[in-house]
């Protein structure tokens, strides 16, 4: 046993073995950030494919069945490989650190959740090359055109169990870790925002994974064993997979932006130099932001034809999110109010986050009006609405984290005017490419398209423009974080004057272990 | 460290998780081939369970001699407790997305099918639980809740007792009733596991009512098949801990091992009790 | 119907001004509000989302504005200290209740337009829509015009979507067959689908209903006006979900009239030729058509396919084996792939004829000709 008397272990192999088999949440964090990286210059690349695409009307680079595999592939990639990795690179970073515990509460099983994503990306991949080609079925995978594809969707369906099983692991062991590992004084109302939300969403990834997990389940069995649950002829029926599908999709999309609510409300009270304004009401904002999520599945299928009762009802429920998530923006605002306000990057990607998902949100609520979503489910007006949640929203909040506890984990400060420049590159493409798609939308273009007709080709070609400078924006992301882990300005334990928190406390860069005696709280 | 409040045990760096991930991609890309009929498939499916079972026994081996090594306070106790609920909590939702496609099938799909305007598509159908669909054209029998059901019902409930029989044996350090509880608990379920495969062979044979059999073969036997592949695994995980215990593992006051087992146990009767009242009963 | 389909001046301004302060390219010329409302519904829903648009415009300002200003007042550069104030339980509850309140207003008229919406009682003709990959079926149930049925496929060359030839003027939005409807009439779509999910959408009529395989959904619409309409599948279907536009073209009482006479017409005409015997020429050249309206999107015009999706006809066991193996494929379709069954989409004749081209196109030299009176041997 190597085990010193904390239960520590000195020993610790080096080289590439280190990554392999380490049982530390920074390493872990660290694995985490790397690899949702890739994945989001995956997904980003696929992004540009269908914006080249898409770039003017007619068929240009992909066959029509192709450009649905990338749509597919792209969403997929960017959800359960990029943004939700990213967040769990940043628990594993960083609720240990801001709860005061040495590690997570399972070493070996945190490791675990990081290498299952590997083989369920393998998978995902290697479909892009089987015979017939990936699912071109849309990330919601809804049959029975799903049950139609071929060795693709399969590879799909057990690539999304295998995330299942890592993000319910990855879940649960930061449910335990919040729960049981604080330290003595570090009472609930005490804990960082950013560890609430994440404790919330880890709540929400274990409620919603599994429905998931069934519901691909059903169409392998449809597909292969001879199952009806999804046709008609045998009794069952192609909506009951997207009322599965959806009673885990509307929770993910809070799995998607509840962690970067977190972050946003870390890094205001750091830059305006003044605690958070309402934590109380935050949490309780965040809770009942998750629990009304379970609620309001049904403003997904608004023309499937669901009874005119269930309509009201879903688009009511819906309605009502945007109470406790304007609670949230206005507790923001006043956490600025009267403050001392700098703008280093982390706060300005705060700030483009609050102003650009509130336009999301915006819409999203134009979107739950039944009468109008009739007129723009399945438009482009979706695709601007949840771009601007969940990359101004969830996308934003990352690079706002990364910028923000980059010191701490590089013990380097990054060049803030690059960052800056970053900042502001990806505020103008962003819009660029996103905002005109909401125009496309109401004039009528349908989402998941290769080819459309003459009168959208000029938005589209806008769009399609921003959308490289915006991939190229990226780039020099890449830049700036290399950069800075290489080398740098030393960072001070607390480069942030006005951040708080224990984080904040242990040297830049954070050691290899920290926190092995517990600090009080007070 | 003296202060025993604050120390929490850190496993050293461990390869298990990696070969899990292998043990994973070989089993999901061996389904892959083998359900589209490539030949390699079930040798790579052969294979990763071998990996899997490699794994878990690796693992678990590893994870048993920090336990008896008293690595574990009280504290990594409780983590055990939390991820344990949690995770039963995550196959409660498992479960529920099956139990509302059989509640969907029955309130919403079967009577839309046979409203008025569906008569366009699917003229004189009409809309009876059991029910196959419109277009099936066969004839089958449901399954009726008396008889091997009902049995296998007592069976899993006397389970559950014999088990909280055995668990107060291990609080009370007697062994042989901790020992004969779990016996018990497992031929019962080994019982529960057999009968139910007899029920099977005999749907299939005389009943006519197979998984193709339209919404209603489909949820009966993917709801049952679940169950009984959870109760299969339950079974595993008892004799483990039987195992265990014949080898002097657990004390009264530390056996976390035997609780969780316990715990999944219990979930898997509660299941099953639902199973019975939706799926047979009504 | 006294109500007059006006423009509410106040939203539109607020909207206007919202989107000259938001958009880079809020210029005239580009269509930036849904299409010009051709039903009554359609107005309404135009107006609600402007309302919708000009509510959160007013919050958007007020909100941001007060950002603004904190970002301006309190910035360090500005001087002054921070507060260190935390809670505020008044300003709190005062945030939380009024957006509940404005919430509600902005649910009530909603909820009246989407009842109005889903009342598709007393409709004045029934027409059933039936989605196949990638076609649209219309079948009239009921009301003038009722038992007139045809198929509804893209027309664009594929040379325009390819490059090759200039794009017409409405490029992907034309089709061989439009639906005819008259004008000022309630009119019911019942949509169904034979193989996945279609979306039956067309946007001046305010309509987008789901087509669900083995289900029947309605919907229903009533032009005020008469014009043509388009609109397309919004649900994706596949790899044609892009080719299968939606023509809706409103005439008035007198031309529907006409219509209906034209297909009666042609209806009596294509059931004489059922008796006669067709040579296979002939049957080459309609099979011909037949397949490139109906097979060549899987199929290829080649004959090749696109395996393995979807495999080549040209040397294909079936298409050169047995003819009975042949009929039955294209009858009935192979359930659970994308081929379809044909045998209600298609007449007998178009049938054998299209099963005759494909024994005898390509490297198929079968030289079997096939009869309509064949086909209709073995129809179940
Ligand atoms: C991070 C991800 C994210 C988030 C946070 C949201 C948030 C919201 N979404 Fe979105 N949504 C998606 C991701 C997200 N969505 C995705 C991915 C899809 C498409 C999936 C697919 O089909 O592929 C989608 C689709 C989608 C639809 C279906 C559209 C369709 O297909 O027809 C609807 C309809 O109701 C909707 C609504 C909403 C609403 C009301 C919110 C609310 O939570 C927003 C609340 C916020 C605000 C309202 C702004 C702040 C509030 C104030 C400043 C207070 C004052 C305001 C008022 C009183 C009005 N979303
Ligand atoms: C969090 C999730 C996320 C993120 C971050 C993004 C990011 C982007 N998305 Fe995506 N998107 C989805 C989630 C996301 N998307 C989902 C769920 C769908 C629905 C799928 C479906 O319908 O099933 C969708 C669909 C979707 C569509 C609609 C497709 C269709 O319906 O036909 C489009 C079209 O414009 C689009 C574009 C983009 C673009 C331009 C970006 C950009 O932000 C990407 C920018 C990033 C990069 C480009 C990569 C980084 C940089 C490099 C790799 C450097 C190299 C670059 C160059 C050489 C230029 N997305
Ligand atoms: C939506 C796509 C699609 C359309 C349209 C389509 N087919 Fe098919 N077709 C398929 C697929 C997929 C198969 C393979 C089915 C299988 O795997 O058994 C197939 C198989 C066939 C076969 C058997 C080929 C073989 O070698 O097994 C014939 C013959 C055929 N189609 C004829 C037709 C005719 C005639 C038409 C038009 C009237 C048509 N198809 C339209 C998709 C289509
Ligand atoms: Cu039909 Cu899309
Ligand atoms: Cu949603």
């Amino acid at each position: 046993m190597n085990a010193t008397a904390n239960g520590h272990s000195d020993h610790r192999p080096s080289g590439w073995r280190r990554w392999l088999t380490t049982t530390n949440h920074k390493d872990i964090g660290t694995l985490y950030l790397w690899f949702s990286f890739v994945m989001f210059m995956l997904g980003g690349i696929m992004a540009l494919l269908i914006r080249a695409e898409l770039f003017q009307p007619g068929l240009q680079f992909l066959e029509p069945e192709r450009f649905n595999q990338i749509v597919t592939l792209h969403g997929l990639i960017m959800v359960f490989g990029a943004i939700m990795p990213a967040f769990v690179g940043f628990a594993n970073w960083m609720i240990p650190l801001q709860i005061g515990a040495s590690d997570m509460a399972f070493g070996r099983l945190n490791n675990w959740s990081f290498w299952l994503l590997i083989p369920a990306s393998l998978l995902l991949i290697t479909s892009l090359f089987v015979p017939g080609g990936a699912a071109g079925v849309g990330w919601t995978l809804y049959p029975p055109l799903s049950v139609q594809m071929g060795i693709g969707m399969d590879l799909t369906i057990f690539a999304v169990h295998i995330l299942g099983i890592s993000s319910i692991l990855g879940s649960i062991n930061i449910i335990t870790t919040v729960l049981n590992l604080r330290a003595p004084g570090m009472t609930m109302m005490k804990i960082p925002m950013f560890t609430w939300t994440w404790l919330i969403t880890a709540f929400l990834v274990i409620a919603v994974m599994p429905v998931f997990a069934g519901a691909v389940t059903m169409i392998l069995t449809d597909r292969h064993f001879g199952t009806s649950f999804f046709s008609a002829a045998g009794g069952g029926d192609p909506i009951l997979y997207q009322h599965v599908f959806w009673f885990f999709g509307h929770p993910e999309v809070y799995i998607v932006i509840l962690p970067g609510f977190g972050i946003i409300s870390q890094v205001v009270p750091a830059f305006s130099r003044k605690p958070l304004f309402g934590y109380t009401s935050m949490v309780y904002a965040t809770g009942s932001i998750a629990i009304l999520g379970f609620f309001v599945w049904g403003h997904h299928m608004f023309t499937s034809g669901m009874p005119v009762t269930a309509q009201l009802f879903y688009m009511y429920a819906t309605m009502l999110i945007a109470v406790p998530t304007g609670v949230k923006v206005f507790n923001w605002i006043a956490t600025m109010w009267r403050g001392q306000l700098t703008f280093e990057t982390p706060m300005l990607f705060a700030l483009g986050f609050i102003f650009l998902f509130v336009m999301g949100g915006f819409s999203g609520l134009v979107l739950a009006m039944t009468a109008v979503d009739v007129q723009m489910h399945s438009t482009y007006y979706v695709v601007a609405h949840f771009h601007y949640t969940m990359v101004a929203g969830a996308l934003f909040s990352a690079f706002a984290a990364v910028y923000f506890w980059l010191p701490k984990w590089t013990g380097h400060m990054y060049d803030e005017k690059l960052a800056k420049l970053h900042f502001w590159l990806t505020m103008i493409f962003f819009n660029v490419t996103f905002f005109v798609q909401h125009f496309l939308g109401l004039a009528g273009m349908p989402r998941r398209i290769p080819d459309y007709a003459l009168q959208f080709a000029d938005f589209n070609m806008i769009s399609s423009i921003g959308a490289f400078g915006l991939g190229l924006s990226q780039l020099l992301f890449l830049y700036i974080v290399i950069v800075c882990i290489k080398g740098g300005a030393p960072a001070a334990a607390k480069p942030w004057d006005g951040a708080e928190g224990l984080e904040w406390e242990v040297p830049s860069p954070a050691p290899h272990h920290t926190w092995e005696v517990q600090p009080v709280v007070k | 460290m003296t202060n025993r409040e604050s120390y929490y045990y850190v496993p050293s760096p461990s390869y298990w998780p990696l070969i899990g991930a292998l043990a994973l991609l070989l089993l999901a890309s061996g389904a892959v081939l083998w359900i589209n009929a490539y030949t390699l498939g079930p040798a790579l499916v052969a294979a990763g369970f071998a990996v899997l079972i490699f794994m878990l026994a690796g693992w678990f081996r590893v994870v048993i001699k920090e336990s008896e090594g008293g690595l574990y306070n009280k504290r990594v106790d409780s983590s055990f407790r939390w991820a344990m609920s949690w995770f039963i909590f995550s196959e409660v939702m498992f479960f529920a997305a099956f139990f509302g496609a059989l509640f969907y099938a029955r309130v919403f799909s079967v009577p839309d099918l046979a409203s008025v305007d569906s008569q366009l598509l699917w003229p004189n159908f009409s809309a009876i639980w059991p029910n196959a669909g419109p277009g099936y054209k066969g004839n089958f029998s449901a399954m009726a809740a008396m008889g091997i059901p009902a049995i296998n019902t007592l069976l899993l409930l006397s389970s559950g007792a014999t088990l909280t029989w055995a668990h107060w044996g291990l609080l009370q350090n007697k062994r042989s009733q901790l020992i004969l509880g779990l016996i018990l608990t497992i031929g019962l379920g080994l019982i529960f596991i057999s009968l139910q495969a007899h029920e099977y062979s005999h749907a299939y044979a005389e009943m006519n009512l197979k998984l193709t059999t339209g919404i209603y073969g489909t949820t009966f036997y993917m709801l049952t098949g679940f169950h009984g592949l959870h109760v299969t695994i339950g079974v595993t995980m008892l004799s483990v801990i039987l195992l265990r215990v014949l080898r002097g593992h657990f004390k009264p006051d530390h056996h976390f091992a035997f609780e969780a087992v316990a715990w999944y146990w219990h979930f898997v009767d509660v299941v099953w009790l639902l199973l019975f009242i939706v799926v047979y009963w009504i | 119907m006294s109500k007059q389909a006006q423009p509410i001046v106040v939203p539109r301004l607020a909207t206007l001004w919202a989107l000259t302060l938001l958009s880079t390219a809020a210029e005239a010329a580009y269509e930036v509000n849904f299409q010009q409302p051709a039903t009554l519904v359609a107005q309404e829903v135009y107006d609600l989302h402007l309302w919708m648009m000009a509510i959160c415009a007013i919050i958007f300002c007020l909100v941001f504005g007060v950002m603004t200003y904190s970002l301006i007042k309190h910035r360090r550069a500005s001087g002054g200290a921070a507060a260190r104030f935390h809670e505020n339980t008044r300003v709190e509850m005062l945030w939380t209740a009024i957006p509940v309140v404005i919430l509600i207003g902005m649910a009530w008229p909603v909820t009246k337009t989407l009842l109005v919406i889903r009342d598709s009682s007393n409709a004045d003709i029934t027409i059933k829509v039936t989605g196949y990959q990638w076609k649209w079926g219309y079948d009239y149930l009921k009301g003038e015009g009722e038992g007139i049925r045809f198929m509804s496929v893209l027309a664009t060359p594929q040379d325009q979507i390819d490059g090759k030839a200039p794009k017409g003027e409405h490029y992907l939005l034309e089709v061989d067959r439009p639906l005819v409807v008259p004008v000022n009439k309630k009119i019911r779509i019942l949509t169904t689908s034979n193989d996945v999910i279609h979306s039956w959408y067309v946007p001046a009529l305010a309509v987008q209903q789901d087509a669900v395989t083995g289900f029947i959904r309605d919907t229903w619409f009533r032009a005020e006006r008469e014009g043509v309409f388009r609109g397309q599948c919004s649900q994706l279907c596949g790899k044609g979900h892009g080719y299968m536009p939606i023509v809706v073209e409103v005439v008035s009482a007198e031309k529907y009239a006409a219509w209906i006479a034209k297909q009666q017409q042609e209806m009596v005409a294509g059931a004489e030729d059922k008796d006669k015997v067709w040579q296979l020429a002939e049957l080459m050249q309609r099979g011909e058509a037949v397949y490139g309206k109906n097979c060549s999107a899987c199929h290829q015009p080649t004959g090749k396919g696109i395996p393995p999706a979807f495999p080549a006809l040209d040397g294909s066991k079936v298409a050169t084996g047995p003819k009975a193996a042949h009929i039955a494929t294209v009858l009935n379709g192979r359930p659970g792939t994308a081929m379809q069954a044909f045998a209600a989409q298609l007449s007998d004749t178009d049938i054998a004829a299209v099963i005759t081209y494909e024994r005898n196109a390509w490297s198929n030299k079968t030289g079997d000709v096939l009869q309509p009176a064949e086909i209709k041997a073995v129809r179940r």
